[in-house]
């Protein structure tokens, strides 16, 4: 994965095999800790990492009971695996909803950056044509926003559009949102394929989007499987513009549905973590599968 | 931005017919880069000019627009009485939580490129904030945090930090508000951590190895030849997270969000509070142009800085 034509010294280090064995052993410091001592501060470190949803899993096992409890018991005393079922019918939100628009609106999104910034980043990389360093770095603004900053924009707009409160409104807003990163990462992949394979498919006879569909995007694959993932991620896990645009119980996902089981003064923990793990065990999935690639394809465009 | 010049397809530059190629240019290019300018113009573009100029009307709490309103609704925000303080919450939130998970994340980083037996399973551990929505761990420490109750408190007691379980972290502004700093560090770290340790693996081995032989010391490596190097990805890591900390909204508003009073607030709480409990979407959209403003001016900075362009048009 070779970013070589984003980064900001591109002839500084040529991609070569990086001697990994000797710097580990002459790094910063803390090289010369013994190997057991590193162990055991790996386990303090992904202890310190996990508890909070260690807690999260043990009190989602649960009585409501046993989680208001005074004093608190660490590990949960009876095993309430049924809080898994019982949390879908409650009456604080209509839960199944809630995950069903979660996932609508999350898978669609996904798709719609797709469609949209793959075209973008393919051309971008492979065509000169005037506007395309301003294209680029309209793109490069987008990054930095978030809805939050423009909610109140967005909320009065899409009032006006009369889309207020529907999924189309989050689904744009997610999409738009997440194409920037999604068009410099499929930039950098598309730019690191030989031009010269996509002369010699168009001297055999192919179009422009052929050579795309069928000669570059099995070469781009790892690239593109990043800007799906990370989408998707924000996508599922965003607030801040659902809180405001989607006001039916119904339509809002589930980080918005979760707060509506904490209370002023009764909150049904258990069922707030429960229905946290069922949305958190996805993503961490995802990010186990793209682990690797995970910053490379952040800092694209920025860093090496 | 010489990008017409250096094009492989199109004729060699100063060619009589080169203005007209150009503009065929752009024609060819617009099915490809189209949709996603528009996606960018409906959605980013558009709603902050409609935010510019609903921050000069008169809207009413119901939504109707009743007219221009000048530059009272900027009068309106900049006499909020709580206007100081939170402005003193946002330089303090963003500097603490910002620097804090800079260091951190250069200690952790540093860690994790260490071998030891076992890494990779410590590297998939520091992750698990990134995957787990923010709103979901920043509930679960609110919970742990509640007086008797809550876990946490329960373990601080049964440690000997805390004299009694019955401390409300959650119930006054200032330890809320310290709380939340803590939880915004803890979510940042992921990325930032694996920001530097993309930074970490970049550094060639035989420049740390050539230092080694000439008797520099580990810590000496680590400031004179690896922090220099790492400068990109912590400006990067720097600029991303001083954004999102900016805009961040679900750790303030869930555990500071039931207190009175606005001594816990930054720009960006204040701005949903101005919309959800006061309907008041025109002072809120003039606060949230004084917000994009600042944003504008972050972004130009980092621009400046770390040149992110440069190198686009090899």
């Amino acid at each position: 994965m070779s970013n070589a034509v984003l980064t900001r010294k591109p002839d500084a280090r040529p991609a070569q095999p990086l001697k990994k064995a000797s710097r580990y052993a002459t790094g910063g410091p803390g090289s010369g800790g013994s190997i057991p001592g590193r162990v055991v501060a790996g386990i303090l470190v992904a202890l310190l990492f996990l508890a909070p949803y260690g807690i999260m899993l043990f009190g989602s096992l649960k009585s409501r009971a046993e989680i208001l409890r005074i004093p608190p018991t660490y590990f949960p005393e009876q095993w309430h695996l049924d809080n898994y079922v019982t949390m879908w019918s409650t009456p604080e939100t209509p839960l199944p909803q809630n995950l069903v628009s979660t996932i609508v609106i999350s898978v669609a999104a996904t798709v719609l950056v797709l469609i949209v910034a793959l075209p973008a980043a393919y051309f971008t990389a492979r065509f000169r044509f005037p506007g395309r360093m301003a294209f680029l770095f309209l793109v490069l603004v987008t990054q930095m926003l978030q809805p939050a900053v423009l909610v109140a924009g967005l909320f009065r707009q899409f009032l006006a559009f009369g889309i207020v409160d529907t999924w189309l409104a989050m689904i744009l807003v997610n999409a738009a949102f997440n194409l920037a990163f999604a068009v410099w990462i499929m930039h950098s992949f598309f730019a690191s394929v030989p031009k010269e394979i996509d002369e010699a498919a168009q001297i055999d006879g192919a179009g422009r989007w052929a050579t795309l569909f069928r000669i570059n995007l099995p070469l781009v694959w790892p690239g593109i499987v990043t800007a799906i993932i990370f989408t998707f991620v924000a996508a599922w896990n965003e607030f801040a513009a659902s809180l405001v645009i989607l006001s039916t119980a119904g339509n809002q996902p589930l980080s918005v549905a979760l707060t509506k089981f904490v209370g002023q003064y009764d909150s049904a923990w258990q069922y707030v973590f429960g229905v946290s793990i069922v949305a958190i065990v996805p993503v961490i999935v995802l990010f186990a599968i793209i682990e690797k690639r995970l910053v490379g394809g952040l800092t694209a465009g920025s860093i090496k | 931005m010489s990008s017409t010049t250096t094009t492989a397809p199109a004729p060699a530059a100063g060619s009589p017919e080169r203005p007209r190629r150009s503009f065929r240019d752009l024609l060819t290019a617009l099915p490809w880069i189209g949709p996603s300018l528009a996606l960018i113009t409906l959605i980013v573009l558009f709603p902050a000019g409609y935010m510019v100029f609903s921050s000069t009307r008169d809207i009413s709490q119901s939504g109707v627009d009743r007219g221009s309103a000048g530059f009272q609704n900027y009068l309106d925000v900049f006499a909020i009485p709580a206007l100081p303080r939170v402005l003193a919450n946002t330089a303090v939130w963003v500097v603490a939580v910002v620097a804090l998970t800079v260091v951190l994340s250069l200690a952790l980083s540093n860690f994790l490129d260490k071998q030891f037996p076992g890494r990779q399973i410590v590297r998939l551990a520091v992750i698990v904030p990134w995957a787990a929505s923010v709103v979901m761990t920043t509930t679960v420490v609110y919970y742990g945090l509640q007086p008797n109750y809550g876990i946490i408190n329960q373990l601080l007691a049964d440690v000997g930090i805390l004299d009694s379980p019955d401390f409300g972290f959650t119930k006054n502004a200032t330890s809320a508000f310290v709380v939340a700093i803590v939880v915004a560090v803890f979510v940042s770290l992921p990325f930032t951590t694996y920001t530097l340790l993309a930074g970490l693996q970049s550094i060639p081995g035989d420049v740390v190895e050539a230092a080694r032989l000439d008797g520099a010391s580990h810590r000496q490596v680590y400031f004179a030849i690896i922090l220099p190097q790492l400068k990109p990805a912590l400006a990067v890591a720097a600029i991303i997270n001083i954004i999102n900390v900016f805009n961040s909204l679900p750790i303030l508003r869930l555990m500071t969000g039931s207190i009175p009073g606005y001594d816990a607030d930054t720009t960006t709480t204040l701005i949903f509070k101005l919309i959800q409990s006061d309907r008041a979407v025109d002072q809120a959209s003039a606060l949230s142009v004084v917000n994009f403003v600042i944003v504008i001016a972050v972004i130009a900075l980092y621009m400046r800085i770390v040149k992110p362009m440069k190198g686009v048009d090899e």
